[in-house]
């Protein structure tokens, strides 16, 4: 057993397309403990995605063991999975992916409706994250009336529903601009300082100097992980 | 399925239900579409059956009609060619050894004096056993009857008449209790015939002949040999063994080979029913499948738009999976649209075809030629079965195709950031 929230260990992730095989990741061992807010980075293609999507449940492993809040996820069926991803991840992406059609209200409720919490709770639960994101009065409206750095926020407020054990981001701020960036590494920040876990994938080192480890990819591999501290 | 997993995929349905409001009005119009076409299909043919059953049922149902004739075989040294002749005393006897079924022998003269007041027809006149009515359909119209044992008993002067030649001969003065000449002789009318569509006859049809009793028959024409002798059985699978029992009672009587089966010429309703009825069920095949295609056709419309909308939101279905939605979670909803849709679409089109079929029922049949051949559509619970049956399938289907695509999404290629 392990205190780690995440345990990897020698994951390799191969694509197969059918003509051509891409080995992604090629032997991971990554280990993260509660509390702590590591930030990938990488140059394009290295495979922090498919990292991320193996942390975070939506892929599986060719080899390799993993744990998720010390629970063997490696032999995991296809809904037991989408148990896990619901009560232990939270996830952000670049391009926000919320649901179009209904209210930032109903994107956040989403969770929770798969989750099982009941109505009163939910909107309860609702109300106060996005409250927290500083959207309390922008509830009900749909994520194409929101602002880039506004949809980033519900997105935020999404992955938080479930309590979840760990945050993952893909380039959060890949999308914003500046000024919308800044807010969410500020957001992110105070999530961290609230005690929350995180694993950021980001090409800009001003949010990851901000994280407290930073794990290098290149081609599949971990070539550096230090603290942050150490980052030029 | 769990009753957490109702709510969340009910939730989620009436999610996109509220959202795709003019998608479902379509598919459920189409649905319904569909729905009217095979119940109206089937009302159609259910109509038309009954009415050429009810046309050809009008002669009666389980009758074999023999025509005496001549033997065919040697038998005991008598030699083949002789006219067997059964005579109206044979009938009171042959009814004896066969309790079980109904016989009666009937005489006829094709065309004889019938008059009334200035008016003279010439007309067929029957003279059968009086239990000839209720097998023959001979319903008497309110205010008359038709031939009775004591009718047949006295020799009563009596006449029951078709309804055309009643026509014919009174327009429209009510016959019953007038008195007409029969071949010169007075007759009192007793009844008219209850009007019938007949499509089957022997001699001729009944609504043009009129009816005296057997007796009256003999002592009026002087004869007393049966045109045919007619058998009547309760259910068609009685009839082959009532005929050889018939045979064998005459072949005693007038010394004949019994296998001689040329003595009579017989025409065994019961074969051309058992056709009627294949036909009939082909019919009914035939219009249920063009029917059903339809239906399937709307089905398919159904899988169609569900099929463009799991396409179109494959990345929401990815998020959705991504945020720990189950398999059936997804899939759920598209089953349950197509079931509901469905549904709500053959509601709709079974109260359209009630109603269409309902307003048909009301026009007048009398007026309408047609109508009386065609029939008026009718709906059955077997048609109705059968509807539900197939809407339900194709429902699942419609549902289940879309959900099981929704199904195989892989989350992660999805996601990926384009
Ligand atoms: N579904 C897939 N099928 C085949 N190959 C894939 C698939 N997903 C990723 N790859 C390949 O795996 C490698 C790693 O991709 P990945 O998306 O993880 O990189 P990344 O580090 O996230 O890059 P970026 O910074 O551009 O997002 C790439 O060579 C990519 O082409
Ligand atoms: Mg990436």
């Amino acid at each position: 057993m392990t205190s780690d929230i995440i345990h990897m260990q020698a994951i390799r992730k191969v694509y197969d397309t059918g003509k051509i095989k891409v080995e992604a990741l090629k032997g991971i061992d990554l280990a993260v403990k509660p509390g702590e807010f590591v930030a990938i980075v990488g140059p394009s293609g290295s495979g922090k995605s498919t990292l991320m999507n193996l942390i975070g449940c939506l892929d599986t492993p060719t080899d390799g063991r993993y744990q998720l809040g010390g629970e063997d996820v490696s032999t995991l069926d296809r809904d037991a999975l989408a148990d896990v991803r619901n009560r232990r991840v939270g996830f952000v992406f670049q391009g926000f992916n919320l649901l179009p059609q209904i209210s930032a209200f109903e994107n956040v409720e989403m969770p929770l409706v798969f989750g099982g919490v009941g109505l009163r709770e939910r909107k309860q639960r609702v109300t106060e994250l996005l409250d927290r994101v500083g959207l309390g009065d922008r509830m009900e409206h749909k994520p194409t009336e929101l602002s880039g750095g506004q949809m980033q926020r519900v997105a935020i407020a999404r992955a938080l529903a479930m309590r979840p054990d760990v945050i993952l981001a893909d380039e959060p701020t890949g999308n914003l601009d500046t000024s919308a960036g800044g807010d969410i590494m500020q957001l992110f920040a105070d999530l961290w300082a609230q005690g929350k876990t995180l694993v950021v994938i980001t090409h800009d080192m001003t949010l990851a100097r901000r994280a407290s480890r930073v794990v290098e990819v290149r081609d599949g591999r971990i070539i550096r992980d230090v603290a942050s501290a150490e980052v030029a | 399925m769990s009753r957490r997993d109702l709510s969340i995929v009910l939730h989620l349905f009436l999610g996109s239900a509220r959202l795709q409001k003019k998608r479902a009005f379509l598919t459920i119009a189409s649905i319904a579409w569909g729905t009217v076409t095979i119940l109206l299909l089937l009302a159609f043919g259910e109509g038309l059956k009954r009415q050429f059953a009810r046309n050809e049922q009008a002669m009666g149902t389980n009758l074999a009609i023999n025509w005496p004739g001549e033997t065919s075989k040697v038998w005991k040294g008598l030699p083949e060619g002789r006219a067997i002749k059964p005579r109206i005393d044979d009938i009171p006897l042959l009814q004896q050894r066969m309790p079980d079924v109904q016989v009666w022998g009937e005489m006829s003269n094709s065309r004889t004096l019938i008059q009334y007041a200035r008016k003279t027809v010439n007309a067929r006149v029957i003279g059968p056993n009086w239990v000839y009515g209720d097998p023959r359909r001979h319903y008497a119209m309110p205010g008359g009857r038709f031939l009775g044992p004591q009718d047949e008993e006295q020799k009563r002067r009596v006449v029951f008449l078709g309804n055309e030649l009643a026509e014919d001969l009174f327009g429209k003065e009510n016959p019953v209790g007038k008195t007409v000449l029969v071949n010169s002789s007075p007759f009192t009318v007793i009844g008219v015939m209850q009007r019938k569509t007949q499509t089957s006859a022997y001699g001729g049809q009944d609504k043009d002949h009129a009816v005296i009793p057997i007796t009256t028959f003999r002592a009026l024409f002087g004869r007393d040999k049966l045109n045919v002798v007619v058998v009547h059985t309760e259910t068609e699978d009685e009839m082959e063994s009532a005929l050889e029992r018939m045979r064998t009672f005459f072949a005693g009587r007038y010394s004949f080979d019994a296998k001689d089966e040329r003595v009579f010429g017989t025409w065994n309703t019961v074969k051309g029913q058992r056709i009627s009825a294949k036909i009939f069920l082909g019919m009914e095949m035939f219009f249920g499948i063009i029917g059903a295609l339809t239906l399937v056709i709307g089905c398919v419309g159904v899988a169609n738009i569900m099929y463009a909308v799991v396409k179109e939101r494959t990345r929401e279905i990815g998020v959705k999976m991504a945020l720990g939605a189950r398999r059936g979670w997804i899939t759920g909803p598209f089953i349950l649209e197509g079931l509901v849709y469905t549904l709500l679409g053959g509601l709709a089109g079974a109260v359209i075809a009630i109603l269409i079929v309902t307003v048909l029922g009301l026009l007048p049949q009398e007026d309408m030629k047609v109508l009386e051949f065609l029939g008026k559509p009718t709906l059955s619970w077997s048609i109705g079965a059968a509807t539900v049956a197939i809407l339900g399938t194709a429902g699942l289907l419609a549902g289940y195709f879309p959900a099981r695509r929704a199904a195989a999404i892989d989350p992660a290629a999805t996601l990926r950031y384009e």
